[in-house]
């Protein structure tokens, strides 16, 4: 496949792990913040073919990890509604709510369905003018132009029957919230690729400035990963920060600005609660009020929802980069992909679910 | 005696999920925890692709295999033809040339006369081919919502060459892995129909009899063949998994040496599923001695089954009941167990 | 969310709700994708498709820069070879 296979070649990339064996001196710590990235980093054993001297730590950005609980049982309790049809991305399906998750609720009778696009949630709501048809509109910045044009489309169409539970979260502010952190130690990041190709760089450099750390946009394929790596150690090492892209096959400093514009129209920013992290203000997206006929939330009557938090699981840490998943009493145990207690466990893209499934070889 | 209480954590599982048939760590433990110590006897623990009973001196191969598949109809073959293939090749895998099929049928009230005459028609045409001849059935028809069209259930006797030796606790440290072609064609020319997850494809499901294949890596290869087993739901990794697990020895694969057709490759990385977890209806892992390797590694590439044949990887000392892979780029991974059904990737 | 995957621009139309689609090709699979976010987008450019959008039309020659960088790291390298000790 072009512009994949070439980003996956043996030979450059060990040419990349010399190179930055090389150039190391002393010990760093890095934190990329997607999910995509964690599990191409883990998948791909580059973590393994970094020297030891190079922590990295594996930061919130697996959304369906930080989705909040309550949205979740939320999630459910429109699944439920016999008139329903609920879709959404595979990896939620399995994520724990307080008592029960989609894939649950599917076995004892909701009509819950994975789909691979809000599009195609839309095309379902055209196919099935009496039944209500829900999207779970889950991601960071990446997914909302997608679920804004749906939204869109859903008005242009004149739908009746379409309607998203919107639980988008923003990069910058967990960045912002985790750098703020006393318990700090992160040096450097590797900014998320797909989320910068749609917002740009802009909002990353006042951050660099005030924490005076490199921020890197980087790519996912294992040459990306182990350039923007490069680029962010060579800046450490030379006591520079800022942003850098190595992604520039995608990203532009201004990102998408046809997606912006759409997104500013249909989403404004709000307060989000995180999963095991908690509220950081201005950190997602909900639909305005002048599209309130598709917001999920507000269409459907969820009062009596209430929400209880696993008191064994520590996602939170585990998603701040603060404990990484061997170190957590339920790790393996209590705590597994066919039993997980918390996001992370279930998301293919979660710490935990990675860690259980790729291992410490040997 | 035995103890009648159910040993599953029935209080985490209440219900039965499709996990639970997903060929994963689930399935596994419906199947050894609930099943197996239930219905307890030699013959089922050695949990092989099919039975192996003794009488009178010939070893005969019993197999049974139930399909849901939906949609009935799929880019390369249809319900019949898999009932057909999937039950003959469980008993391949087991060194056996099959000599009867049954088949039961489960049907739908509403279900069109018309389908039910082609899929017979695509039974008929995969039991010719492989010369097998279904001599007993069963059929039954339930209310309208209560059966999903169709289900079909196969079951086949066969012969076992007295070469053969297949069992998976033969895997020993110096034994390599091949396949006979590529992998995930038929799961993925499954998704590539179902409904909000539709692309294009020309790929077709690698639904296909493996017997005459089997015969003769057999003949070559006799008792130095150690281990057969066709990767169908869980994919090669799931197949492998157990292999290494009741073999007590470890698997390295090297994934640059397994073929992927660039069609599901390209599926698998919009949908983010990995290929190794992907089922498989026409390939056929086949683990041997070192010594017999290239010869039978040529004969299976001689046939029509098995242009693509490749060594794929080794069974070693290390890490036992573990499967690991070198990935493309030279780091070290672990090749897990499918724990439930694998769902597309968003990231 | 950051599954993102290059794919061929095969053909380019409108759909009932006047938004830009397209068929888009990865690898051996076909799909069709909303082009709406790439205006400008051509017959034969590559796309970044995400959940069923382009995102961003590829940039080659950029793409050619990541190896044009990794042959200057390993220039580096040779003209002072490192002190692996």
């Amino acid at each position: 496949m072009r512009f994949v296979d070439e980003f996956r070649r043996e030979a450059d990339a060990q040419k990349l792990v010399r190179a930055i064996e090389r150039l190391v001196t002393r010990p760093w710590t890095i934190m990329e913040i997607c999910g995509g990235q964690t599990h191409n980093l883990i998948k791909f054993g580059i973590d393994r073919l970094l020297p030891p001297s190079i922590t990295l730590v594996h930061g919130p950005g697996c959304p369906v990890c930080v989705t909040p609980l309550e949205l979740i049982d939320k999630a459910i309790r429109i699944a439920q509604q016999p008139h329903v049809i609920f879709t959404s991305f595979g990896d939620m399906l399995r994520v724990p709510g307080s008592t029960s998750d989609l894939l649950s609720a599917r076995a004892q009778g909701a009509d819950v369905r994975m789909v691979y696009s809000p599009l195609d949630a839309l095309a379902l709501s055209q196919k099935y003018p009496d039944r209500e048809v829900v999207f779970f509109a889950v991601g960071f910045e990446t997914t909302a132009p997608g679920n804004a044009m749906a939204v869109w489309q859903a008005r242009q169409l004149g739908l009746r029957n379409f309607s998203i539970l919107c639980a988008h979260v923003l990069v910058p502010p967990a960045m912002q919230a985790i750098l703020a952190s006393s318990d700090n130690r992160i040096q450097a990041f590797l900014a998320a690729g797909h989320v910068c190709t749609v917002m740009g760089t802009r909002e990353y450099e006042p951050i660099a400035e005030q924490y005076r750390i490199p921020i890197v946009v980087t790519g996912f394929e294992p040459l990306d990963l182990l350039q923007g790596l490069y680029i962010a150690l060579r800046a450490l090492e030379e006591g520079r920060w800022g942003v850098e892209i190595q992604y520039t096959r995608s990203v532009t400093r201004d990102g998408n600005v046809a997606a912006q514009q759409l997104m500013h129209q249909v989403f404004e920013m709000c307060d989000r609660q995180w999963r095991g992290i908690g509220l950081i203000p201005a950190s997602g997206y909900c639909l305005r009020s002048s599209w309130a006929e598709f917001d999920a939330e507000r269409r459907f009557d969820l009062s009596g929802v209430s929400t209880q938090e696993s008191s064994i699981c520590i996602a939170g840490q585990i998603l701040q980069g603060l404990k990484k998943p061997p170190q957590c009493p339920a790790f393996g145990i209590q705590c597994t992909p066919e039993h997980p207690l918390g996001a992370p466990m279930v998301s293919s893209e979660g710490a935990c679910a990675a860690y259980y499934q790729y291992g410490q070889p040997g | 005696m035995i103890d009648l209480q159910c040993p599953i954590p029935i209080s985490d599982y209440p219900v039965v999920t499709l996990a639970h048939g997903g060929g994963g760590r689930l399935s596994q433990m419906l199947i050894e925890r609930m099943f197996v110590p239930t219905f307890s006897n030699t013959a089922l623990e050695a949990l092989h692709d099919g039975a192996i009973l003794e009488l009178n001196g010939t070893r005969l191969a019993f197999s049974t295999d139930s399909f849901t598949v939906s949609p009935l109809f799929f880019p390369g073959g249809d319900i019949g033809s898999l009932a057909v293939h999937g039950t003959v090749n469980d008993l391949a895998m087991c060194g056996a040339r099959p000599l009867a099929l049954s088949a039961g049928f489960i049907l739908e009230e509403g279900f069109p006369m018309e389908d039910l005459w082609r899929i017979l028609l695509s039974m008929q045409r995969a039991a010719a081919e492989v010369g097998v001849p279904v001599v007993t059935g069963d059929t039954k028809v339930v209310e309208r919502g209560k059966g999903d069209g169709l289900f079909i259930n196969t079951t086949g006797l066969g012969i076992v060459l007295p070469s053969a030796h297949i069992a998976p606790q033969r895997a020993a440290p110096g034994d390599v892995v091949l396949i006979n072609g590529p992998i995930a064609e038929h799961g993925i020319a499954i998704m590539s129909q179902r409904e909000g997850l539709a692309f294009e494809t020309d790929l077709v499901s690698d639904s296909a009899p493996l017997v005459d294949l089997v015969m003769r890596l057999l003949e070559v290869g006799g008792e130095h063949v150690h281990v057969l087993r066709d990767p169908t739901r869980g994919g090669v990794a799931s197949a492998l998994n157990e292999i290494a697990a009741k073999a007590r020895v470890g698997i390295r694969l090297d994934e640059e040496r397994i073929p992927v057709a660039d069609a599901v490759r390209g599926a698998c990385e919009i949908l983010g599923l990995d290929p190794l977890y992907v089922a498989n209806e026409g390939k056929c892992i086949v683990i041997v001695a070192p010594e017999v390797a290239d010869r039978v590694l040529e004969i299976i590439r001689a046939h029509p089954q098995g242009g693509q044949a490749t060594l794929i990887g080794e069974v070693v000392q290390e890490h036992p009941g573990k499967v690991f892979m070198r990935s493309r780029i030279g780091g070290l991974r672990v090749v897990d167990m499918l724990s439930g059904e694998q769902l597309p990737r968003i990231c | 969310m950051c599954l993102g995957i290059p794919g061929e621009v095969l053909s380019i139309e409108q759909n009932a709700a006047g938004i830009a689609m397209g068929k888009v090709r990865f690898g051996g699979v076909v799909r069709e994708v909303c082009l709406a976010y790439v205006p400008n987008v051509q017959v034969g450019d590559y796309v970044i498709v995400h959940a069923g959008f382009a995102l961003s039309i590829l940039n080659e020659e950029e793409a050619k820069e990541v190896f044009e960088m990794l042959e200057q790291i390993s220039a580096l390298a040779e003209a002072s070879p490192g002190d692996d000790t």
